[in-house]
């Protein structure tokens, strides 16, 4: 059973058996208007909180996306190096950024449900 | 993000039912993009028509026996060369040439010009232009004006189905079609278009009969700075500032020969000295290689490593279909073809020198 969880940064968080598939939210991908370039992280860079993972370009600006909690990354989303757009039309299935291996399960507990991060966007 | 000392643009409530999301610029709340988004905005506006609200710019009336002259000491430009309703692209320089701001002027009159200037530097160009004025007998007014400029293909017809015939009037001349209307034929896109300013009352009229016509939809900022960008054009406090020369800058064809050699504008002597030892970097256009935009600030390096300038616009073409950019590299790097290298964050990304502009100018000249 996977369970989803949201950050103040605006990210999603799919955990399933110690691995978190990690995204941008709708809300997000609206905000930052049409994406031309993911700028993905290496296979098994090791992240801590906060750090930069992933970098997402729309036509008028660069955007850092942060590592939601600590882990090592085992897989990136390679189909958004021929179509970045799929973040804005599908940001929180198709449109996933990377899949990381949580190194603290524990950090989840401080992340947002749905419910609690809707409040969050008001 | 929006201080108390932000500006609004006087049909921001338009804007608002229209759905767009606004951002700071150049000290005013404007209008960013709309629902389309960036991208349909950018591709609309030159397949057919984007109207964009560029009220936060700013017009000022020159007039008076002296204004010709005020204009020629403020600016490398015979005004009283020009023809009636003919425009000129011109700079307010320095005593350095550094170009102050980037302007229209166009003369209405015998004694009569309007000059358009940048939103960033409207506070600058007046006290600029109302100092120099107290040694000629010419007055300067800034007018009230609300400001919308109409860009593409179909401008023209969907001004005419608004009762605003445009036939006879060609790129780069402007006209007074009602009282207190300046209209041009001229833009920022690179696609035939008109600017027009008008009293608000009028603006919000015409508003409503272009947004009637399919053709029309209001296209924000981010669509207006990614298609001048394909075109070509500069945005000043990026591409143009005060310690850049027109020389450097490659526009010296708006610098008419004779002004060049024997005119009395403010930095003529040192636009004289830099034409002479010739600039040392000069602006190009800039493609690079991939899908990864390179952006305003980045530095630029040769084959070997060695700096060889920067950028000032980047980021990406939604007709070319690919980045786009310009900066400036040193004089020996200007060619077409040559291939240097953006820093984008720690990783180099090959970017070839190119001609400008990425995307055709399609104006009506004639």
């Amino acid at each position: 059973m996977a369970n989803t969880y949201f950050t103040e940064d605006h990210e999603w968080l799919r955990v399933e058996g110690g691995v978190a598939t990690v995204g941008i939210t709708d809300y997000a991908q609206e905000q930052l208007g049409d994406l031309v370039f993911v700028e993905l992280p290496e296979i098994g860079r090791k992240l801590a909180k906060g750090d930069t993972a992933v970098v997402v370009e729309s036509v008028k600006a660069a955007s850092d996306v942060y590592a939601p909690v600590d882990g090592e990354i085992i897989e990136a989303n390679t189909s958004l190096s021929s179509d970045p757009s799929l973040v804005n039309s599908a940001a929180t299935g198709d449109g996933w950024l990377w899949k990381m291996k949580l190194s603290n399960a524990s950090q989840l507990d401080s992340l947002m449900d749905e419910a609690a991060y809707k409040a969050h966007i008001g | 993000m929006t201080g108390e000392d932000t500006k609004h643009l006087p049909l921001e409530d338009l804007h608002n039912a229209a759905g767009a999301r606004f951002g700071a610029f150049a000290g005013w709340s404007m209008p960013l993009t709309y629902p389309a988004g960036v991208m349909k905005e950018h591709l609309h506006t030159r397949e057919h028509a984007g109207l964009f609200d560029i009220s936060h710019m700013k017009l000022f009336a020159v007039g008076g026996p002296g204004a010709a002259a005020l204009l020629d000491r403020a600016c490398p430009l015979d005004a009283g060369a020009l023809e009636i309703s003919q425009s000129k692209y011109t700079f307010f320089l320095n005593e350095a040439a550094g170009i102050i701001d980037d302007l229209i002027v166009t003369r209405l009159g015998d004694n009569r010009f309007v000059v358009v200037a940048n939103a960033g530097n409207a506070a600058e160009d007046e006290k600029h232009l109302s100092a120099l004025a107290a040694d000629f007998d010419a007055k300067v007014e800034p007018l009230d004006r609300v400001f919308l400029a109409i860009q593409g293909p179909d401008a023209w017809a969907a001004l005419a189905r608004a009762s605003i015939e445009t036939g006879s009037l060609l790129f780069m001349h402007g006209v007074e079609p009602r009282q207190n209307w300046f209209m041009s034929r001229s833009g920022y896109t690179g696609e035939d278009g008109f600017e027009i300013g008008l009293p608000e009352a009028d603006a919000r009229d015409l508003v409503a009969k272009l947004l009637q016509d399919e053709r029309v939809q209001w296209v924000g900022l981010a669509a207006r700075d990614s298609l001048r960008l394909e075109a070509g054009l500069c945005l000043h406090g990026q591409d143009l500032t005060p310690e850049i020369d027109a020389a450097s800058a490659g526009l010296m064809w708006a610098i008419p020969k004779e002004v060049r050699a024997s005119g009395h504008f403010i930095g003529a002597d040192a636009l004289r000295s830099i034409l002479e030892r010739g600039p040392s970097q000069k602006r190009v256009g800039l493609k690079p290689d991939g899908r990864q935009p390179v952006r305003a600030g980045a530095a630029l390096v040769d084959a070997d490593g060695n700096a060889a300038g920067h950028v000032t616009s980047g980021g990406f073409g939604p007709s070319t279909g690919h980045p786009v950019a310009m900066g400036y590299v040193s004089t020996a790097l200007v060619k077409p073809g040559t291939r240097l290298f953006a820093d984008v964050r720690g990783t180099k990304i090959p970017v070839d020198v190119t001609s400008l502009p990425f995307t055709p100018h399609r104006y009506r000249k004639g």
